[in-house]
């Protein structure tokens, strides 16, 4: 019993650098050295040095001339995220869904696509469907005095369709998007 | 076709196929053979053991193997409950988080109680040491780095190797060696040979596909629109890899795998739900190896392959319906609580198959899933046999064998017997004993819950939805799976020292019980099969089983599913006009009229 006890005890400690010392820092070497960029948290960062956001993390878009990202229910606060939690049957989430739809200004014949009218499950998805994407086109063309059409073109051009064959989805990144149309210039730290 | 339809069975056929050469590699380095033991890469396992002082494995027995166990267990316990009380004063804590217990909780009238509650750092302790990684916390606000790594992840390490090890003595019982091996042997092999090595490649994976590995605090952003935002990140990747490949599922962030930290691509998202089933899968053909019966092996992972199948498709059945009809918005798929990147189809896979293993992880919010989509993932851990963690799915499964062959044996007349050993009174009663807890547990704790403001107060969705949601959380800290209906505010003392004890006791027993049948089985005399011996390898025994694991869930489990889920899809489908019975339990939250058009 009391062998046993010592054995357990030193085992802890035993497992405990192997596990959370040795393990973690193996990992971090090779992450630091071989994926940089990423082990940071694939942070973009303007020329001045500040940090504008991470690529894959959205945030909030609310001016008429950008791309919005879809609605977050922890208000795209990424160090507290989180999803509605809304049941499908919860009157809640009907009413969210159709105040979404009238604030993005879709009309009896230009329905909002499905992802813009609800909320992720981590509140920072960071993509839209190309559908959602386009869906926004009128609305910033004019904010901005660009072509539509060109404009949807554009975003086609930039539609993200990378691991098709694992079933991905085609989406567009909604903070790169407006990068691009503010043709602001950034780099990757 | 729509593409997306591909995932599933990218999902299902890759980790069979590494699942098989990874069983027989799992039986040949974990149960070397005396001549073998300690030489070549066994060597590594002699030097760690030697440094414990135990480099001589001890023949132990199922008392001394379970007792190695559960004292183990317990210095986990004390040692991970001081490191979590501690936080504030441990180092790794770029953003000085304070302590777990501080960050207070509301009561049922919505009060908030400012005070430090203890109980959460109970819960945490049972949850993790359980295998389980319920979590009642946020990982990225309440946990310092040291915590996430030096207890949490730790944890998530060393339970699926004892629960490993677990497994490895019974089956050495089974095959009739009087001495079940050693525990510390088994536990040091199984992290050096298994988890250590399969842990350092996905991390390696993850890290590429862009899952941070920082010890650097917060990054300060500003947006493109001026807002100031930290944004939360850290040692990510080394902690997903094992959350994963452990059935433990606990997350580094709050909302686990839909943080597009924890899993940022759809690769990463395949990384990941092979490691969730890969483990637990390789078991059962390791199983086949060290019993040298491959047949009987086979006929208990199809048995779990079929009905991981119906789950799946079930549940992407009915995630592909539409949402509630709203004006202005396109008919399509419900997205509330998924993922663009990973879309319905993907998320639905993902649900039946982290809680067919006892992993838990999420990528998409269950609570939002259709009513059917959500009973998927409940009927699955109520079951509790499909694959599910580490060890314990194979020890639950092998309960359920017992109890066929002995209803089998009585229907044809004979004394029951598995692997050529008699099945008497004593092993039939110790398995039906292990097979009740878990419905025990589960339709206690909800009746209790259900039934008094304790549960009724913390329900976030109106009408049946609510009473899915408690009966989730009892069903799920039960089979030490750890997923949620996440709506529920189960931050309080009540629910953490509730759920902590359903962890405790969906645990042990389920693992000293199979240890003590396995003991008992090894004194038994062999008997070479006859012509009157049941075939344990067949379609026959094969039906048998499914048909008793379905019998039993379904008797214990379908009042109460009736009562959440199946309510919740009948009010569903009710015509437009009807409203949805809304007894709003939470204060504040909108009622009307359903506004759902089918």
């Amino acid at each position: 019993m009391k062998r046993d006890v010592i054995t357990s005890l030193s085992a802890c400690l035993g497992t405990l650098v192997l596990c959370s010392v040795v393990y973690p820092f193996v990992v971090w070497a090779v992450a630091q050295i071989a994926f940089p960029w990423q082990a940071q948290g694939s942070l973009i960062v303007r020329d001045d040095g500040t940090i504008v956001g991470s690529s894959l993390i959205a945030q909030s878009f609310k001016g008429p001339g950008y791309f919005h990202p879809r609605p977050s229910a922890v208000d795209y606060k990424a160090d507290a995220s989180g999803g509605s939690n809304l049941a499908p049957t919860n009157p809640q989430l009907t009413e969210l869904m159709s105040t979404q739809a009238a604030a993005e200004g879709a009309t009896q014949s230009l329905h909002l696509p499905v992802d813009l009218a609800t909320r992720s499950g981590s509140g920072l998805d960071p993509h839209l469907s190309v559908e959602a994407a386009k869906f926004q086109v009128e609305r910033i063309a004019t904010a901005r005095g660009i072509d539509a059409l060109a404009l949807a073109q554009w975003i086609d051009r930039r539609a993200d369709h990378s691991w098709w064959f694992l079933g991905a989805p085609p989406r567009v990144n909604v903070l790169e998007l407006n990068l691009a149309l503010d043709g602001k210039t950034t780099s990757r730290e | 076709m729509d593409i997306t339809w591909i995932h599933p069975f990218w999902a299902l056929l890759l980790p069979v196929a590494l699942a098989i050469p990874l069983g027989r590699f799992m039986a040949s380095v974990l149960d070397p053979p005396p001549e073998r033991a300690g030489h070549g890469f066994d060597r590594l396992t002699h030097w760690a053991l030697h440094a414990l002082g135990r480099s001589k494995p001890q023949a132990m027995d199922w008392k001394a193997y379970g007792r190695a166990f559960l004292i183990f267990n317990l210095t986990l316990f004390v040692l991970s409950f001081l490191a979590l009380e501690m936080q504030t004063w441990l180092p790794l804590n770029p953003d000085g988080k304070g302590s777990l217990a501080a960050h207070g909780w509301k009561d049922a009238s919505g009060t908030m109680h400012e005070n430090a509650d203890t109980a959460v750092i109970f819960n945490t302790v049972c949850s993790f040491v359980t295998n389980t990684n319920l979590q009642h916390y946020s990982g990225e606000q309440h946990l310092s780095y040291f915590s996430q790594i030096g207890v949490v992840m730790w944890l998530q390490f060393v339970t699926p190797a004892c629960g490993l090890a677990v497994m490895l003595a019974v089956i050495r019982g089974l095959r009739g060696d009087r001495n079940l091996g050693d525990f510390w042997h088994d536990l040091v092999r199984s992290l050096l040979f298994v988890f250590l090595p399969l842990a350092l490649v996905v991390a390696i994976l993850l890290a590429a596909s862009g899952v941070p590995m920082t010890f650097s605090g917060a990054a300060d952003a500003t947006s493109l629109e001026g807002v100031h935002a930290p944004i939360a990140r850290g040692p990510v990747a080394s902690f997903v890899a094992i959350k994963q490949l452990g059935t433990n599922g606990g997350g580094f962030f709050g909302p686990n795998s839909t943080h597009p930290f924890e899993n940022p691509t759809p690769f990463s998202n395949l990384v990941e739900i092979v490691s969730i089933i890969l483990v637990p899968m390789a078991t059962i053909f390791m199983f086949g190896r060290m019993i040298r019966d491959a047949k009987h092996a086979r006929v208990l992972f199809l048995v779990m392959l079929g009905m991981l199948l119906l789950g799946m498709f079930v549940a992407i059945g009915a995630e592909l319906g539409h949402g509630p009809a709203v004006k202005g918005v396109a008919q399509g798929p419900l997205l509330e609580g998924k993922e663009v990147r990973f879309g319905p189809i993907a998320s639905a896979t993902w649900a039946a198959i982290t809680t067919a293993t006892s992993n838990g992880s999420v990528y998409a919010m269950l609570d939002s899933f259709q009513p059917y989509g959500g009973l998927v993932p409940m009927s699955l851990m109520m079951l509790n046999v499909d694959y599910s963690g580490v060890g314990s799915g194979f020890l639950n499964m092998l309960m359920f064998v017992i109890a066929t062959v002995f209803i089998a044996g009585l229907m044809v007349g004979r004394t029951p017997e598995y692997l050529g050993r008699k099945i008497e009174a004593r092993e039939v009663k110790l398995a039906m004993a292990s097979l009740l807890v878990h419905p025990l547990l589960i339709v206690t704790g909800t009746a209790l819950f259900a039934a008094t403001e304790l549960g009724s107060k913390s329900v976030a969705n109106p009408g049946p939805h609510g009473f899915s949601e408690i009966l989730y959380e009892f069903t799920s800290a039960s089979a030490n799976n750890g997923s949620g209906f996440e709506g529920l505010a189960d931050n309080t003392p009540a629910w953490n020292i509730g759920t902590g004890i359903v962890l405790l006791l969906g645990r042990f027993p389920s693992m000293i019980l199979p240890l003590a049948i396995a003991g008992f089985l090894a004194e038994k005399k062999y008997t070479p099969p006859s012509l009157g011996t049941l075939p344990t390898d067949g379609v026959t025994f094969g039906a048998t089983l499914a048909g008793v694991v379905l019998l039993v869930g379904a008797l214990s489990f379908m009042p109460a599913v009736v009562m959440g889920p199946v309510a919740d899809g009948l009010s569903r489908q009710a015509a437009p006009e009807s409203p949805i019975p809304a007894q709003t339990a939470e204060p504040g939250s909108v009622q009307s009229q359903s506004k759902d058009a089918h």
